[in-house]
């Protein structure tokens, strides 16, 4: 990339607005998977009891809901930096291009 | 449970999961019985391969540049991709292996699988795009962006071929066991079959005929395992609570059968819906939760399947399909690993005079595939098996393949003067070779317990290639220097740690139990520390004027790696 065109998009408002906002959205989400998922580990190494808990009247545990919904989650919290992804920074990285192109 | 258990079902479960390795589980599978031959099974895979030799001749008029073998040209749409991933993800061995897990442990088998799904949503967010942006070939091209090309080039195809060479090794030991187990052929027969149909594939194909071979495997075994999840659901009435209850009285029924005491027995019965022996040791469960989570954004052949999307738009829809589908597939699981206590368990037909399963723990599936859709499913859940060994091999080939001819010879050798077709033709060489080698150390490995090979590439892959790759993307202090020198610590750590492990020292070696140096089941939480840490101390104290070169460049590699603009459009750049 030639230098000028570096710097161009560097001195781009948009630029910094897309960095800024995106890094601080991914390191958000990281945690609340890292945050999700050891607390699960977490659980399974030192509460045993309360994940073998049944449920009601029958034999669903409490755990069978909870694993369930780690496997949701994790499928959902791609799904919503996906979406804000390619709408939202998508959309700010072609003003970016188109800034720095012409 | 002992430490040494755990650390061989850790061993285990690596296998299970994120590669077909799995099958490897040399010491989950153990030395299968050879079956009677099974035609149904070997006619349904005959039609596969027929099929996918198509496909290769179809993809073969296609494959004509170096873009074309790597990447499939960059005509990879997010969809396609995101199947393809989850069909790399989807080994025979998280198939067969965590069912059995379920079906053994209950709750433990939904454990294993939700570790083997977290580490997507990291790699979405801080690296697929990214590597779009900044990569065209292989992980090395993004690695290497600002950096010296040679030192970090020899890294980076060093961390791969060793990833690939255990991978491989485990993927044809498992291959020749498997086969051995469900179509009644001979183990080296076996072995060679896979081999060589690798090769044309890869060969002849290249990515595109790889990534096609891999999306329709992914394509039937979400088929054939829905189908059987839906026919166990719906003799419950699609009542999971029915499931349950049904498969605590049937283990409660064998724990009694076993002489235990009416309350014991229940007790046993009931604990199938808890966490049982899984995580006795929480150092070992968060170092193995790493390398799984890690190493999968380490992973060579999951990572060059982020260059063959157009752009970082598809590359992100990819990772989310491939996040849909693994996580979908390993709720499947759970259900037919349940299914299998209640209608294999069940039934005499499948269980020898022990009570044990016909042909080994691992057939938990199988023999729900017979129970629930006759012997022609059987032949067809068979057939699929074999299908996803052949296809995660062939996309392993190919990944050692690039490393050999676009990082060391066309980068390193040649000095990126290298033309096209010397290049095509290099890696097409390599490709051979290294079917060769596959297929020879899988006859060689035969009654190897190998299930430590991919628990080793995991641990590589997470200590090694991950960090490197990581650091030279986010941190602009990094330099040659402190990538090479942290990167080779943390694979040579993650090797020697694995190496003295009980996994390896105890089982595999045989010496004495408790003689082990290292007590847990994984490295990564150390030599992964020792990576990270090793690029940090290495690239601060270097003050080489390379390094003022590799810090000045990293502005510009942001700006390319943020916004995509410059990036190689994936096809012929």
């Amino acid at each position: 990339m030639q230098p000028d065109l570096t710097t161009r998009i560097l001195n781009d408002p948009n630029y910094q607005a897309l960095k800024a906002k995106r890094s601080r959205f991914g390191w958000w989400l990281t945690l609340a998977m890292m945050v999700v998922y050891y607390g699960f580990i977490l659980l399974v190494a030192f509460d045993k009891p309360f994940l073998a808990a049944r449920l009601g009247t029958g034999v669903t545990t409490v755990g069978m809901p909870i694993g369930l919904a780690v496997i949701i989650f994790t499928v959902l919290i791609t799904g919503i930096y996906v979406h804000r992804a390619n709408s939202e920074y998508d959309a700010l990285t072609e003003k970016i291009a188109k800034a720095a192109l012409q | 449970m002992s430490a040494r258990m755990l650390a061989r079902l850790l061993g285990a479960i690596t296998l299970l999961g994120v590669s077909a390795a799995a099958m490897a589980a040399g010491a989950d599978l153990g030395q299968a019985e050879k079956q009677p031959t099974n035609w149904t099974a070997i006619g349904m895979f005959a039609v596969f391969v027929v099929g996918t030799l198509f496909i290769t001749k179809w993809a073969a008029a296609k494959t004509k540049s170096a873009a074309d073998f790597y990447t499939a040209g960059g005509g990879i749409t997010g969809f396609q991709n995101g199947l393809a991933i989850a069909g790399d993800y989807m080994s025979a061995a998280s198939f067969l292996g965590i069912s059995a897990a379920v079906m053994v442990g209950g709750f433990d088998g939904l454990i294993y699988s939700i570790g083997f799904l977290v580490g997507w949503p990291v790699v979405t967010f801080l690296l697929a795009e990214r590597l779009r942006n900044l990569g065209k070939f292989t992980f090395a091209d993004v690695a290497a962006f600002r950096f010296s090309q040679t030192p970090v080039r020899v890294f980076a195809a060093s961390g791969t071929l060793v990833v690939v060479a255990f991978y491989l090794i485990a993927q044809m030991v498992g291959a020749g066991q498997l086969i051995k187990l469900l179509f009644g052929l001979e183990y080296w027969i076996a072995v060679v079959i896979v081999g060589a149909l690798m090769m044309v594939y890869v060969l002849f194909g290249g990515m595109t005929a790889t990534t096609w071979v891999q999306i329709i495997k992914a394509c039937l075994l979400l088929a054939g395992a829905s189908f059987m999840a839906f026919m166990v659901l719906y003799h419950f009435g699609f009542s999971p609570e029915a499931m349950f209850a049904k498969a605590v009285e049937v283990k409660t029924g064998i724990a009694a059968a076993a002489g235990k005491p009416p309350a014991e027995a229940a007790a046993q019965g009931f604990s199938i819906m808890g966490p049982g022996g899984f995580i006795k040791d929480p150092i070992s469960a968060i170092s193995f939760g790493m390398a799984l989570m890690f190493g999968t954004a380490g992973l060579p052949h999951i990572l060059m399947r982020f260059f063959t999307v157009p752009n970082a738009k598809e590359a992100r829809k990819s990772v989310l399909w491939a996040t849909t589908w693994i996580g979908y597939f390993y709720i499947l699981t759970f259900i037919i690993g349940f299914g299998a206590i209640t209608f294999v368990l069940t039934n005499p037909q499948f269980l020898d005079a022990k009570g044990g399963l016909l042909g080994g723990g691992n057939m938990a599936a199988i023999h729900l595939a017979n129970a629930v859709g006759g012997n022609v499913f059987l032949g067809f859940i068979s057939a699929v098996a074999f299908a996803t060994i052949l296809a995660v091999v062939a996309g392993l080939t190919l990944s050692g393949a690039s490393a050999v001819s676009h990082d060391l010879y066309s980068t390193v050798i040649k000095k990126g003067k290298a033309d096209g077709a010397a290049e095509l033709k290099v890696s097409r060489i390599t490709t051979v070779c290294l079917g060769i080698v596959a297929v020879v150390l899988g006859i060689a490995f035969e009654k190897q317990n190998i299930a430590f090979m991919v628990s080793l590439a995991f641990a590589i892959a997470a200590s090694a290639n991950f960090p490197v790759l990581l650091m030279s993307v986010l941190w602009k202090d990094c330099t040659t220097r402190g990538a090479v020198i942290g990167g080779f610590l943390g694979l040579v750590s993650s090797v020697l740690l694995t190496l003295v492990s009980p996994a390896v020292w105890e089982v595999t070696l045989g010496y004495p139990k408790g003689s082990a140096l290292f007590p847990y089941a994984s490295p990564a939480l150390f030599s992964m520390t020792i990576g990270f840490v090793g690029i940090w101390l290495f690239s601060i104290l270097d003050r080489s004027p390379r390094a003022a070169q590799d810090r000045a460049g990293f502005v510009a590699q942001q700006v390319r790696s943020e916004t995509g603009i410059g990036a190689s459009g994936a096809s012929g750049h």
